[in-house]
């Protein structure tokens, strides 16, 4: 019989080693999963983690596509994973996302067609707060009336692709665009386009603020009180109420960062890569970066690494569906499997496995 | 003379640690055995063999001469064992009839139950009615529904664990007499305890252990306690002293709290009032639940109360957060070590930053000095004996002891200048407790205010100037510890209704 045991300590080796192993189950399960459809599982995966970065053909478009996608997974993961420490679950990036993004292309239409320098950062600064702002509500709502956070960030986040829509067929919408919705270009007025920084890499800002992201996490979460104090409250809350941490405040702070940083990610992404505010703007990133904080442990560096892998699987994803003509709905079943493995062999970092004779301790 | 239960050769290994080594020793019907050791000794693994709770590695065990090998609880209480844990497994909102049958394999009908309670709690002195709710009970007469719950079952041995340390004096006295009259009727007891005076009035045998073996019995009443103290610690203990300290000005002032509960099985206080000053051990008696953790919450500044009720020093503090007190100097240790003392996946020198930050500048502009802070865990470890490989080491892998010790050695090493502990040596082993004891009294001597919040009343007489009581959130006045008896203090915890004989028609 097939026992769990709790260690004494996390096992560090299984901290680390579980991401690797659901990604190997992951592959097997997948490959599984392909081979039941009719296609050769190894090819399969092979498209989805090999081609993109290695096809002779292909390669060429799709490894810049990587830090594109990965930027803004990044970006956002980081933020959540401040909040899931301190056991504060902001389930609505995706809708601080939309917000950043309109707050910024607001902020910088309003000024259409000056030149100014300074229109970019302001559409920056712009994009942070309409995020933050967005996330304010479910914190001041959890604050003040004990709702649950993670049913109002979540509702907030179809407001939000309301909002989106009635920004691109009205509000925002272009007025020399003959009708068609949309906003203006913003990665085509120079005033406001954030650009490939470096031809053939898919860098822009947003990639260079999800880096800047990953440190000052990872100086926050080591270095600093606030670090500190957020993963007592996720740990042990009333140890973090005996060491003086304010809920209320921490609730405020944790949703704030993972608020701003998702409206910055919405900015530079409207900016660049998607160019305009349009009606489908929103790709489901807020989304995806929860799996990307949970893959990468909530740590920092491993979110870095996580929100890459899990461009590579999107990459790789669309290049499975174009060349071997796999279902988009057998592509998100498998980043899907990836959290639930995840998830499923967390366990092994605070139990171990006995096999052997029942006993009951 | 006839023997009821043989151990013989009883081992139990766990990953890294044998917890029973060869283990042997006999029970005779009616005897009171008393089991002796240390925490960590190894007498929960060996009454849960005996329960049927988990499987010994190798040795036998005969009832009545038969062989007996529980593979469960069930079959164990069916072969006529019975066993009263430490900690209630009680519903608070179901009544007194509704738990004891829902421990029951057949319950009879709630008539005829209800019927059979009165009866047993009639014959054997313990007052219980079957239909008052559990959460409106206090823990003696919670303990006395665990008691008949096997007394229903009408045992041939009964092992009780650790059953006082949460009785008060008359209730303890309650106790012992049905422990006699069912050992006259022929019942064994297999008896729990480190309380040795206790042992001593009650037991006709005892078994020490020590670090899983069995190194010493003994008959208590001839034994003296010191005796069996340092046979089951191994060593020669030194006794703590209390120094004669001259009360000094008025540190901390508590004038008229009161504080309705936050949960509803919490208690509310009502009226609490309190005075300590420099250089004095406050005792504050009464069994948990009593209103100890909304006090503790109180003094800590994990709750805040109307600013003038709480002064330290003349300041009025009651609105101030934790670690502005404890920038002051009053600081405080909780009862519950895991998840409120400490965080139980952080290592030591993590949970020496939880409290240890202000007064020890683990952090300057609210970074943290790292290395600073393990230097700090280790000067706790070091200092108070912890045992551990060290500070990296996550504080849920201790044990209750040695955790105790650091919860207690971070806040004495900090130099404050008031301590509140709320039961700093429950669950503590003696010689660790001993340790504990003298650095509360140490600390009271440099002229530092300590107020000990307690279940435990011998260690509030052995350590304590003045000791006051606190029932149903309601703080008696104080009276110097010299001039008590047990039977006064029984009656400042409002122990009269537990005097009361069994009230059944």
């Amino acid at each position: 019989m097939i026992r769990l045991e709790k260690r004494p300590s996390p096992s560090k080796v299984w901290t680390y080693a579980t991401p690797v192993l659901a990604v190997v189950l992951t592959m097997l399960a997948g490959g599984i999963l392909f081979a039941i459809l009719g296609k050769d599982p190894l090819e399969a995966i092979r498209t989805i983690f090999w081609d993109p970065l290695f096809h002779p053909q292909f390669s060429g478009f799709s490894r810049p596509q990587l830090l594109v996608k990965a930027g803004p997974l990044i970006l956002i993961a980081i933020g959540l994973s401040m909040g899931f420490r301190a056991g504060i679950w902001n389930i609505g990036a995706e809708g601080q996302y939309i917000v950043g993004a309109l707050a910024g292309a607001a902020a910088g239409l309003a000024l259409y067609p000056s030149e100014s320098v300074l229109i970019f950062p302001m559409m920056v600064i712009a994009g942070a707060l309409g995020g933050w702002a967005w996330a304010m509500i479910p914190a001041i709502l959890k604050v003040q009336f004990r709702t649950n956070e993670i049913l109002v960030s979540l509702l907030l986040v179809y407001v939000a692709e309301n909002l989106l829509a009635s920004a691109s067929v009205g509000w925002l919408r272009n007025p020399e665009g003959g009708g068609f919705p949309g906003s203006r270009s913003l990665s085509g007025w120079d005033a406001s386009s954030n650009p490939e920084l470096i031809a053939g890499t898919g860098m822009h800002w947003g990639v260079v603020a999800g880096f800047i992201a990953v440190i000052f996490a990872y100086v926050v979460m080591s270095r600093h009180l606030l670090g500190y104090h957020i993963q007592l409250a996720g740990q042990a809350p009333r140890a973090a109420r005996f060491a003086g941490v304010n809920p209320s405040r921490l609730i405020i702070m944790c949703l704030g960062i993972s608020g701003a940083l998702a409206g910055l990610a919405g900015l530079f992404e409207v900016t660049g890569p998607a160019g305009q505010i349009s009606i489908d703007f929103n790709a489901g990133y807020g989304f995806t970066a929860i799996i990307v904080a949970f893959l990468g442990r909530l740590n920092p560096i491993g979110i870095l690494l996580a929100g890459m892998l899990m461009a590579l699987t999107y990459i790789g994803g669309e290049l499975a569906q174009f060349m071997l003509a796999l279902p988009a709905a057998a592509i998100q079943a498998f980043q899907g499997m990836l959290l639930f493995f995840l998830l499923g062999v967390d366990v092994l970092s605070n139990y171990r496995i006995r096999i052997g004779a029942r006993e009951t301790a | 003379m006839t023997t009821l239960l043989k151990l013989n050769g009883l081992t139990k290994a766990y990953p890294g640690v044998i917890a029973n080594d060869d283990v042997s020793f006999e029970i005779a019907p009616g005897e009171v055995h008393a089991l002796l050791g240390e925490n960590g000794a190894g007498k929960s693994t060996l009454v849960k063999m005996i329960y049927g709770l988990v499987k010994p590695d190798s040795g036998t065990m005969a009832l009545h001469g038969d062989a007996f090998a529980p593979s469960e609880p069930r079959a164990a209480r069916a072969a006529g064992v019975a066993m009263v844990f430490q900690h209630f497994s009680l519903f608070e909102a179901l009544s007194v009839a509704e738990n004891i049958a829902l421990g029951m394999e057949n319950p009879p009908k709630p008539r005829e139950l209800s019927h059979q309670i009165r009866e047993v709690s009639h014959t054997y002195g313990l007052p219980l009615d079957p239909d008052r709710r559990v959460g409106e009970l206090s823990a003696g007469e919670r303990q006395r529904v665990e008691i008949i719950r096997c007394l229903l079952q009408d045992p041939k041995l009964l092992i009780m664990d650790e059953p006082t340390s949460v009785l008060t004096p008359q209730e303890v006295e309650i106790l012992f007499t049905t422990l006699r009259k069912l050992s006259a009727e022929g019942t064994a007891i297999l008896y729990i305890s480190h309380k040795l005076e206790e042992i001593r009035a009650l037991c006709d045998a005892a078994t020490i252990l020590r670090g899983g073996k069995v190194v010493g019995t003994c008959v208590p009443k001839e034994t003296t306690a010191r005796e069996m103290a340092e046979l089951m610690v191994g060593k020669v203990l030194h006794q703590t002293k209390s120094g004669e300290h001259d009360a000094g000005d008025v540190v901390l002032k508590m004038e008229s709290l009161s504080l309705p509960s936050s949960t509803p099985f919490g208690t509310s206080l009502q009226n609490v009032s309190l005075e300590l000053r420099r250089g004095e051990i406050l005792g504050i008696g009464g069994v948990a639940g009593n209103g100890q953790d909304e006090l503790l919450a109180a003094l800590s500044g994990e709750t805040k109360v109307s600013s003038d009720v709480i002064k330290f020093e003349n300041r009025e503090i009651g609105q101030l957060g934790p670690n502005e007190r404890r920038e002051m100097g009053l600081l405080s240790a909780p009862e519950e070590r895991l998840g409120h003392a400490a965080a139980p996946d952080m290592s030591l020198t993590e949970n020496a930053l939880l409290t240890g930050v202000v007064r020890q500048e683990l952090a300057a502009h609210r970074f943290i000095n790292w290395a600073k802070t393990k230097t700090f865990a280790e000067t706790v470890i070091e200092t108070f004996d912890v045992r551990t490989p060290g500070p990296t080491n996550a504080a849920r892998s201790l044990s209750g002891g040695n955790l105790q010790k650091f919860v207690i050695g971070r806040e004495v090493l900090q130099s404050p200048e008031v301590l509140v502990v709320n039961q700093p040596t429950w669950g503590v082993d003696a010689s660790a407790a001993a340790s504990i004891r003298q650095a509360l009294m140490d600390l009271a001597s440099t002229g530092a205010g300590v107020i000990i919040i307690s279940q435990d009343l011998d260690e509030l007489m052995e350590v304590a100037d003045r000791f006051c009581a606190l029932n149903a959130g309601r703080l008696s006045a104080s009276r110097p510890t010299k001039d008590l008896t047990v039977d006064e203090v029984g009656l400042m915890l409002g122990g009269a209704h537990d005097m009361e004989v069994a009230h059944v028609g």
